[in-house]
């Protein structure tokens, strides 16, 4: 990126410290606007109706007694979607938006109506008749990829695969990794096991539904208030849906009540920009929990048959996996993904994964915090649990034989720099946890896991303000604390205070494209762009000091948020603070400013150690979770409380992955648990406090060492309770969500044997 | 939709008795108004009977106590004599939903929501409460075990409401408990409950007892065979065994997303030995 992003070690004022976030009083009294809380004059009630069936063929719909409707304004089908104006790259994306010829899952939309108020719409949608013709689905995975399963897309022949198949299938793509020779591996072997591995379909849980208000204007621009991770990219999909130009659309991001991946993708959208398209008036659309549950997008669920080989004395000599992930009934990257992440953490001499992507009648699957390594990761850590115990070794003492380190040749590719993985295990090794003597009734788990970390594209502004103070614009939004950690990075480059600085998300028409809010890479990326903006800046400060002196700007050092004289003469001249600069601005050339565009890369990847200990009562299969330590590299925490939230976060969400959260679909591909009451996140009651410990080994590709760290820490958790539930119940555990039932159901198995 | 909300069970009574249409009675709400929102049921009349003074209170009388049908679960468990008197039926009003549902709901609702998996009901049916029934013909009382007929069934009659429920007197030697399986520790719904209450004579003898099971059939059940076997026995090992297999022998449940045949049906043998030892520490027993 032509700029220097080298880690340079440091002394830290700001960074590192726990100031309260800037946006937090406004959460905390309702303040604050999320994205149900837009409204516009004149604005309509968007709703949307949904496919009952899990697979069937739209005959007809007929939409004209909803349109005579008195209060209607407008009802949009995919008629409404003109194909010549839709980019052929996001036809998938429009299609699960808005259904064509065929409605693919339970939820799917098939048509929206937009009217004078709630009653009026959720009237038209009952006049709405929508002929299908029912056809024969498949929800499971395994279910799908058989030869006689149901056929998604007659259109799909598998790609990645050489010669492409003649006959379509349920498999949309395959993607290999790894090297060295596992057939070779497997014959040097003493112990071979295999096994086959399930994870249910977890969704994301956010709390906020997704809302939006569109409004459309007759000059063919828009604006756009929606709950998103990545506005931006919002806009480009919409602006390529609808065919407009990018720049006619404007799209304010609100606050985000949770998003977890599931708000990097559109759902409702361009559907409330149709309407409003049509209606010529403003249109607002909030999705109903139902309909986030049906018809969102939730990670993949997912079968792994894994085969690891072992020599006597504890040398892992073949590792291969085959990773089914399912993808809904559109094709996606969630197995290459799963066939990335699974061997990452280790250095393995031979080691192969085929992942599968497998189109099935179940919502579109989307990214949820580091997308497909959880269920990945959850195979090969039961596994290398159950190869230590044949060989004799401490599951911590077998990870460490076996951990990847700067230079190791990683198994999706690429040889790895400084990595955190073996100190994060040495960390477990010695926490106070790992020693701690369980009680009668308890049982320990650990598990390790990896993510890649994103960087990519950012912009920022820094501008000094007339009262010499800053404000930090930039286009990516703040998911988990980013204006927080932000205002301490201009804090910090600067040298002023915290509390002088103020962290902004600009909307669309503000700034330059800024990527979204994914893959860890939030305050990554904008921290590399407002550092640099804080240079420019600086930069800039110099200058106006040197003609406010009347001396060269080479003979100015900027320290402590102050310009100051260090030519041989001029060193007694007391220094200029930002306060003197700004409000002598218009004299010396204008407001003053820095900006930075950049492509960040060298975000550094993240691993994290799990420990955990559980309690099982044999007698209903109910696991407590008695005690948890996440131990996670974070490059350099910005702000530790925030990282530590990260960490608690997503091993919250990982555990109740692990004990209970599960699409449950009847024998009619209807889901059965569209709601919090049957879809179970855990409650505050139960977890433990989850005990974190922040490592901070330096990414070499940023100034202050920063790495992502907000998708790791639901990468372990599903195998550490595993491996914890299994020691507890004596019976190894091969299915998530391990739930009362099923647990249950394996000691009955293990004790008829 | 109509709402109206009356200060007299008799007003409440003749506004139902001749309303056309959807009419519901809302207490607490908390399933009325869920039910409302997910476009379950649409309303024409609603009757609000939180304005009526004698559905409002808690009433200790020499037959034992009577509750009024608007009365919240939080406020019977700030009812120090009634959770003494009945634990095991307060506990089951205070496991409903959460902190901020209690306030709100009510259990002659949770009776009248005729839900399988209710909380209350197993309570109300093993600790032998009368549901006081007020309709256009006069007074009713009514078992609560002949309340709910069906899920979301009741036997209540076209203008009829429950207006209060009345628990039995209790002496030291009598005590009740209720322990359900749900997979989170709150805001659940039971996957299996059960409800014991205890008659405990010289020497820790039981001398009556009451057992009801809850999300194991379409409606709450009475065990009457556990009532059998622990009469005349102390809670000894084989007595505990004895009781969890007729608890098991009593389900008739479903296979469905909280849980399968199988677990249920274990489970309820499982929670019955500790409901019962429950009541039985509670009642005075050792054990």
């Amino acid at each position: 990126m032509g700029k220097d992003t080298a880690f340079k070690e440091r002394e830290f004022s700001a960074v590192g410290t726990r100031p309260l976030r800037p946006d937090g009083i406004d959460k905390v009294t309702g303040r604050a606007r999320y994205g149900a809380d837009f409204n516009m004059p004149g604005q309509l009630h968007g709703c949307i109706l949904r496919s009952p069936h899990a697979h069937a063929s739209i005959k007809n719909i007929d939409t004209s007694k909803a349109e005579k409707l008195k209060g209607v304004k407008a009802v949009v089908t995919r008629k409404d979607f003109k194909a010549k104006d839709v980019d052929p790259s996001l036809l998938t994306v429009l299609d699960n938006c808005m259904a064509g010829k065929t409605a693919f899952y339970d939820g799917h939309a098939v048509a929206a109506v937009a009217a004078i108020d709630a009653r009026t719409a959720k009237k038209a949608l009952q006049l709405i008749k929508v002929e299908y013709k029912v056809l024969k689905h498949v929800t499971d995975v395994d279910e799908a990829v058989k030869p006689k399963a149901p056929l998604i897309n007659k259109k799909c022949f598998t790609k990645g695969v050489d010669p492409v198949p003649a006959k379509a299938s349920n498999i949309a793509a395959v993607s290999e990794f790894g090297h060295g020779d596992v057939e070779q591996g497997f014959s040097e072997a003493d112990i071979i096991i295999e096994r086959n591995y399930k994870t249910g379909q977890a969704h994301q849980g956010y709390i906020e539904p997704h809302a939006c208000v569109a409004s459309y204007s007759p000059d063919g621009s828009a604006d756009m208030w929606v709950c998103t991770q990545g506005h931006f990219d919002f806009r480009a999909q919409c602006a390529g849906i609808l065919g407009m130009d990018a720049s006619k659309l404007r799209v304010t991001s609100s606050e985000i009540g949770g998003g977890f991946g599931g708000k990097t993708h559109l759902w409702i959208e361009p559907v409330t920009l149709a309407l409003s398209r049509k209606a010529n008036r403003p249109v607002k659309l909030v999705m109903t929990r139902d309909e986030v549950f049906r018809a969102s997008g939730p990670a993949s669920a997912t079968s792994i048959d894994i085969k690891m080989g072992v020599t006597k004395d504890g040398t892992i000599t073949a590792a291969h996996a085959e990773l089914r992930y399912a993808s809904g009934a559109y094709e996606g990257g969630w197995a290459k993904l799963g066939a990335m992440t699974a061997f990452a953490c280790y250095d393995l001499k031979n080691v192969k994964t085929i992942g599968y992507e497998v189109l099935v009648n179940r919502p579109k699957t989307a990214a949820y915090r580091a997308p497909s390594a959880p269920m990945a990761a959850f195979a090969v850590e039961s596994m290398m649990d159950e190869l230590a115990e044949q060989v004799g070794i401490k599951p911590i003492d077998f990870r460490l034989k076996h951990v990847a380190k700067e230079g190791t040749r990683s198994s999706y590719g690429p040889v790895y720099g400084p990595i955190g993985i073996g100190p994060t295990l040495e960390a477990a090794k010695n926490h106070p946890h790992m020693k701690a003597k369980l009680k009668a009734n308890q049982s320990r788990g650990m598990a390790c896991g990896f993510w890649f970390n994103f960087g990519g594209q950012s912009c920022s502004d820094l501008n000094i303000e007339p009262d010499g103070s800053a404000t930090i614009t930039v286009g990516t939004i703040d998911v988990g604390g980013a204006r927080a950690s932000l205002a301490l990075v201009v804090a910090e480059e600067l040298g002023i205070p915290y509390q002088q600085v103020k962290a902004v998300i600009a909307d669309t028409g503000s700034l330059g494209h800024n990527d979204m809010t994914h893959g860890s890479r939030g305050t990554f990326a904008s921290s590399l762009s407002a550092i640099d903006s804080c240079r420019q800046a600086i930069q800039e400060l110099c200058k106006r000091a040197a003609i406010l002196w009347d001396i060269d700007p080479e003979d100015i050092a900027w320290e402590k948020g102050e310009a100051h004289a260090i030519g041989k003469s001029k060193g007694n001249l007391p220094p200029l603070s930002l306060v003197n600069l700004a409000q002598s601005a218009e004299k010396t050339g204008g407001p003053i400013s820095g900006h930075s565009q950049i492509v960040a890369d060298g975000a550094g990847v993240s691993f994290a150690t799990h420990i955990c200990d559980v309690e099982v009562d044999q007698e209903t299969g109910q696991t407590k979770i008695a005690r948890y330590t996440v131990i996670q590299d974070a490059g350099k925490a910005v702000h530790p409380t925030y990282v530590e939230g990260q960490f608690q976060g997503g091993a919250a969400q990982g555990i109740g992955w692990a004990l209970n959260e599960e699409y449950i679909y009847g024998e009619d591909g209807r889901l059965q648990n569209p709601g919090f009451l049957d879809y179970r996140i855990p409650v505050c009651s139960d977890l433990p406090m989850i005990d974190t410990q922040i490592l901070e080994i330096p990414n070499p590709n940023h100034p202050y060492g920063v790495r992502g760290v907000g998708e790791t820490s639901i990468v372990p958790p599903l195998a550490a309770v595993g491996n914890a539930v299994s020691a507890a119940i004596g019976v190894r555990m091969t299915q998530v969500p391990m739930s009362p039932p099923r647990i249950l159901a394996a000691l009955d198995a293990a004790e008829s044997q | 939709m109509e709402y109206l909300a009356p200060d007299k069970t008799a007003d409440a009574v003749k506004i139902l008795a001749k309303a056309k249409g959807n009419a519901h009675v809302l207490a607490g709400g908390s399933d009325l108004l869920v039910r409302m929102k997910t476009g379950f049921i649409e309303p024409d009349l609603i009757v609000d009977i939180k304005r009526i003074k004698p559905m409002q209170e808690i009433k200790k009388t020499a037959s034992g106590f009577s509750i009024g049908a608007a009365v919240s679960c939080a406020t019977l468990g700030d009812h120090k004599p009634l959770r003494k008197a009945w634990p095991g039926l307060v506990e089951a009003a205070n496991l409903i939903g959460s902190d901020q549902i209690q306030g709100r709901c009510t259990i002659a609702g949770n009776l009248c929501n005729a839900s399988p998996a209710a909380d209350s009901i197993p309570a109300l049916i093993a600790a032998n409460a009368v549901a006081v029934v007020k309709g256009p013909k006069g007074t009713r009382r009514v078992p609560v075990e002949k309340i709910v007929t069906a899920p979301g069934k009741t036997s209540l009659k076209r203008g009829e409401i429950v207006e209060s429920i009345h628990l039995p007197k209790r002496t030291a030697k009598m005590a009740d408990a209720y322990l359900r399986f749900t997979p989170r520790t709150e805001m659940d719904i039971a996957v299996v409950s059960i409800a014991v209450n205890l008659t405990l004579g010289a020497k820790g003898v039981i001398t009556d007892a009451r057992v009801a099971l809850g999300a194991v059939a379409k409606t709450a059940i009475l065990v009457p065979a556990a009532t059998k076997l622990l009469k005349g026995n102390k809670l000894d090992e084989a007595t505990l065994d004895a009781l969890a297999a007729a608890c098991r022998a009593a389900c008739k449940p479903i296979d469905d997303k909280r849980g399968t045949v199988q677990f249920r049906t274990q489970v309820a043998g499982t929670l019955a030995k500790r409901a019962a030892l429950k009541a039985y520490t509670r009642a005075g027993g050792k054990v």
